[in-house]
C-alpha cells in the first residue's frame, strides 16, 4: 500500500466522507421520489372502544373499503379516550379525524374543521336537534354518526313479581327499588359513580344545563330536591354499588344483580339475546310536579381536525363514509348495537327499529329526547359530575355543591363567553 | 566508565514521549472523554427533563387552553387559581392523609419482613423472591385486581364472600367515602407492590451490621431480641431507614396509578398528581393552570425532602449513625 493511500483513508478522511454520505442522502430524501405515498393519501381517524363485538372490525372494513386514501383507525380501548384524544390534537400525531361529542370550546379553539359545505345538501335530512346541537354561528361543525336514547331497561318478571309498576316519578322508583331488593338482587343500577343520570336529572326537574343567553339553568329548586332524593337513593341499600362493569354495560342487567339498570339502546341486542323478552324500557322519571320524564339522546359525532395536515381529504373521507354510504351507515347502527340513525331517511327504513322494544326506545327518544347542548363543555360537564360525588356520593349540602359548581361553570362560560 | 552510551543518548528521546504528559488528540483528551460519556445523556436530560420545566414555566403565567403554544400573559392568575382551588388544596390534604398511611407501614413491613428472611436458614432465596416479585407487577394490574377482584362490591368479590360467612352484608368498599374504606384497598395495594423492594435494602443494610458488635453487646449482657434489636440493629439502620422515608415519602407525592384506577370520577381520595391531571390538564385541557399546580408541587416537594433530610440526619455522615 502507499504513503499517498494511508493519507488519504486516515480516520478523519473516512469520518468526513460519511458524514458527506449522511448529507447528500438527507439532500436527496428531500426531493424526488422517495416511494412514499404523498400526502394525502394516508388518513387516521380515532375512535373509542365500543363494546359491542364486531364494532371494530366494522369501522376498519368501512375505511378499508374506501379508496381514495388509506384510511387507519386508532381504537382506543382505555376508558379515558377524551385525555388521549385531547392531548393527541396538541402534537403531530393528531388523528385527522376523530368522533366526539358537540363542544364549542373545540370550535373557539380552532381544533375542529368547518363541515357546512358537505353536509348542507343533506341538512334536511338531519334529525334538526343533531344540526343544532352541532351548529354555531350558523356553521356545522361535525357529522352525527349515532344517536344513542338512554333510559332505564328493568325485568318485567321482576316487577310483576314484586306487584310494582313502571315508575313515572323518582319517588315512585325509589318505592320500586326497596321493594325489588332481595338477597342477592339489588333494586336499580344506575352505575358505579352514578354520571349516566347527571342529565337526566335536570330535565326530569324541569330545568336546563344553560338557558338561551348561556347562562346557568340547572341550579333550580328542582334539581336541589332531585340531589336530596339521590341521596336517599344512595344510602337506601336498594342500589347497586360497586358493580365490575359501569352502566354502558347491561352484564349487571343480564346476570341478576338488579331488577333495574340505566343503559343505552345500543345495549337491546344483548339484552335480548339474554333475556327474551322479559325486559322494557322506561324513561327517567320526573323530579318533581314541574318537571318531565326525559331521555338523553347521546351518541357521537365525526369531526376534521382542522390543524390536521390533510384537512381536504379527511373531509372527503367523512362525505363519503357518513353521508354518502347509507348502507354503511345502517350496518353501523343496527348491525351491533342498537342505535338510531341520524338520518331521518334511514331511520325510517331501519326495519330491526320498528318492532318491540327497540320501537318503544325510538318512540321514547322522539316524545321525552334532550340533545347535547354545545355550550356545555367537558369541564363543565366535569363540575357537575362533581356535584353528584359530593353532595349524593358524600353528603354534602346540595346548595353548597351546587354554588361549586356554578363557580367552575362560570368561570367557563367567561373564558368562552366573555 | 563511559558516559555516553547508546543508551544514555537515547533517554532524552524517551523522555520526551513521557506517558506522564497527556497525549494530544482527542483519544487522550480526558475532557472529550468526559462529553462523550455524559453528552447523550446530557442531552436527554436538558431536552426531556429541562426543558419541559421551562416550558412548563413559561405555560404558567398564559393563557393556555386547549393549546401549549398560548399567546395571552395572565401573570399570576393560574397560580392564585390553584392556591384558591378547594380541590388543589385538598388534594395536598389526601398525599398527607396517604404519607401518614403508607410510609410508616411500608417502613414497618419491609423491615419486619427484612428482619424474617435475614434469620431464616432455608429457603431464603425463595421467600425474597415471593416478597419481591410484587415490585415487577404494573400498579395499574394490581389495581384491576383489587378493585375487580378482592375489593369487588357485589357478592361475589373475595372480601365481600369472607365477609357474607360472618353474615355480613356487602360492602362497596371503593363507592361510598362513609365510611372511607378505600384507604384500605389503596394502602394495601401499595404494600403489596412496595414492600418487598424495601425489604431487599433493609436486608443489604442488616448484612452490613458487624457480627462483633451482636458478640459484644451479648458480652455485655445484652438479652437477644427485643433488647438487641432496639439498641443494635435498629441505630445500625439509621442510614437505611431515612433513604426508606424518603423515597417512600417521595413515591407518596407521586402517587397516582392506583388511586386513578381505583377512585374514577370522585372528589376524594385525589392525590395531586390525579387532582392535576383532572383538573387541569386531562378533560379541561387548561395547560396553563396545569403547569402552574405543578410547580406550586415541585416546589413543594423540593422544601419537604430538604426539610425531611435535616431533620432526619440524611448525609451528615458516619459520625451520626
Amino acid at each position: 500500500m502507499s504513503a499517498s493511500s494511508n493519507t488519504n483513508w486516515d480516520r478523519r478522511t473516512v469520518l468526513r466522507a460519511a458524514m458527506g454520505l449522511a448529507a447528500a442522502g438527507g439532500l436527496a430524501a428531500c426531493g424526488g421520489n422517495t416511494g412514499r405515498s404523498s400526502s394525502g393519501d394516508t388518513l387516521v381517524q380515532m375512535f373509542h372502544a365500543y363494546g359491542e363485538a364486531g364494532t371494530e372490525q366494522a369501522i376498519k372494513r368501512y375505511a378499508k373499503a374506501y379508496k381514495e386514501a388509506n384510511v387507519t383507525t386508532q381504537w382506543i380501548t382505555s376508558a379515558d379516550f377524551e385525555s388521549k384524544l385531547f392531548s393527541s390534537l396538541l402534537t403531530d400525531n393528531a388523528p385527522d379525524l376523530f368522533e366526539f361529542h358537540p363542544q364549542i370550546q373545540m370550535v373557539k379553539s380552532g381544533q375542529v374543521a368547518d363541515l357546512t359545505d358537505i353536509i348542507d345538501p343533506v341538512k334536511d335530512d338531519f334529525n334538526p336537534a343533531d344540526i343544532k346541537s352541532h351548529t354555531v354561528d350558523g356553521k356545522i361543525y361535525g357529522v352525527r354518526m349515532i344517536d344513542d336514547p338512554q333510559f332505564f331497561f328493568y325485568r318485567k318478571s321482576m316487577l310483576e313479581k314484586a306487584k310494582v309498576e313502571v315508575p313515572t316519578t323518582l319517588d315512585e322508583l325509589m318505592e320500586a327499588a326497596a321493594k325489588l331488593t332481595t338477597g342477592k338482587v339489588k333494586g336499580l343500577y344506575m352505575g358505579n359513580d352514578l354520571h349516566s343520570v347527571n342529565d337526566t336529572l335536570i330535565w326530569s326537574a324541569g330545568a336546563q344545563h344553560l338557558d338561551e343567553k348561556n347562562q346557568i339553568a340547572y341550579h333550580t329548586d328542582g334539581v336541589v330536591e332531585g340531589l336530596k332524593k339521590m341521596r336517599q337513593l344512595f344510602t337506601s341499600g336498594d342500589l347497586l354499588l360497586g358493580a365490575p362493569t359501569e352502566s354502558w354495560d347491561p352484564s349487571s342487567f343480564n346476570q341478576g344483580l338488579c331488577a333495574i339498570q340505566f343503559c343505552g339502546m345500543w345495549a337491546m341486542p344483548a339484552i335480548q339475546d339474554a333475556l327474551g323478552d322479559d325486559w322494557g324500557v322506561f324513561p327517567f322519571p320526573k323530579v318533581t310536579d314541574s318537571g318531565k320524564q326525559s331521555v338523553y339522546n347521546g351518541g357521537w359525532s365525526m369531526f376534521v381536525n382542522a390543524k390536521g395536515k390533510n384537512v381536504d381529504a379527511a373531509k372527503e373521507y367523512v362525505k363519503w363514509l357518513w353521508i354518502d354510504q347509507k348502507e354503511y351507515q345502517e350496518d353501523w347502527a343496527t348491525s351491533y348495537g342498537f342505535h338510531i340513525p341520524p338520518r331521518a331517511s334511514l331511520a325510517e327504513s331501519a326495519t330491526k327499529l320498528k318492532s318491540g322494544n327497540a320501537a318503544e326506545g325510538v318512540r321514547l327518544f322522539n316524545e321525552f329526547g334532550h340533545f347535547d347542548n354545545i355550550g356545555w363543555t367537558q369541564a363543565m360537564r366535569t363540575a357537575f359530575e362533581d356535584v353528584f360525588a359530593n353532595c349524593v356520593r358524600k353528603n354534602m349540602d346540595p346548595e353548597k355543591a351546587l354554588d361549586r359548581c356554578d363557580t367552575a361553570v362560570n368561570r367557563e362560560l367567561k373564558k368562552l363567553f366573555g | 566508565m563511559s558516559t555516553t552510551t547508546p543508551r544514555d543518548l537515547a533517554r532524552p528521546a524517551s523522555a520526551k514521549a513521557s506517558p506522564a504528559k497527556p497525549r494530544r488528540g482527542l483519544r487522550g483528551s480526558s475532557t472529550f472523554n468526559f462529553w462523550l460519556f455524559t453528552g447523550p445523556f446530557l442531552i436527554g436530560l436538558a431536552i426531556f427533563v429541562y426543558a419541559p420545566i421551562l416550558w412548563s414555566l413559561w405555560l404558567s403565567f398564559f393563557e393556555a387552553r386547549f393549546t401549549v403554544t398560548p399567546d395571552k400573559f395572565i401573570g399570576f392568575d393560574n397560580y392564585t387559581y390553584m392556591l384558591t382551588n378547594d380541590d388543589f388544596v385538598g388534594s395536598l390534604g389526601t398525599f398527607t392523609v396517604f404519607a401518614a398511611f403508607i410510609v410508616p407501614t411500608t417502613w414497618a413491613l419491609s423491615l419486619g419482613l427484612a428482619l424474617l428472611v435475614n434469620r431464616m436458614r432455608f429457603m431464603r432465596a425463595f421467600f425474597r423472591s415471593v416478597f419481591f416479585l410484587p415490585t415487577a407487577v404494573s400498579y395499574v394490574a394490581a389495581s384491576l385486581i383489587w378493585k375487580m377482584s378482592i375489593f369487588s362490591g357485589v357478592r361475589f368479590g373475595l372480601m365481600n364472600t369472607v365477609l357474607g360467612w360472618f353474615g355480613i352484608d356487602n360492602i362497596a368498599w371503593l363507592i361510598d367515602p362513609n365510611p372511607p374504606w378505600y384507604w384500605l384497598v389503596i394502602v394495601t395495594a401499595r404494600l403489596w407492590l412496595q414492600a418487598g423492594f424495601f425489604m431487599i435494602l433493609f436486608i443489604a443494610a442488616l448484612q452490613n451490621i458487624p457480627d462483633e458488635l451482636y458478640e459484644a453487646a451479648a458480652i455485655d449482657g445484652a438479652k437477644p431480641g427485643w433488647q438487641t434489636f432496639r439498641y443494635i440493629t435498629l441505630p445500625q439502620l439509621r442510614a437505611t431507614s431515612t433513604a426508606v422515608i424518603l423515597l417512600l415519602l417521595i413515591a407518596a407525592y407521586q402517587a397516582f396509578d392506583e388511586f386513578y384506577n381505583l377512585l374514577s370520577k370522585t372528589t376524594w381520595g385525589r392525590p395531586p398528581l390525579v387532582e392535576l391531571y383532572y383538573k387541569a390538564l386531562g378533560e379541561s385541557q387548561d395547560y396553563g393552570a396545569g403547569s402552574a399546580g405543578a410547580l406550586i408541587l415541585t416546589v413543594l416537594i423540593c422544601a419537604v425532602t430538604l426539610l425531611q433530610g435535616k431533620i432526619m440526619g440524611f448525609g451528615r455522615g458516619d459520625e451520626s449513625k
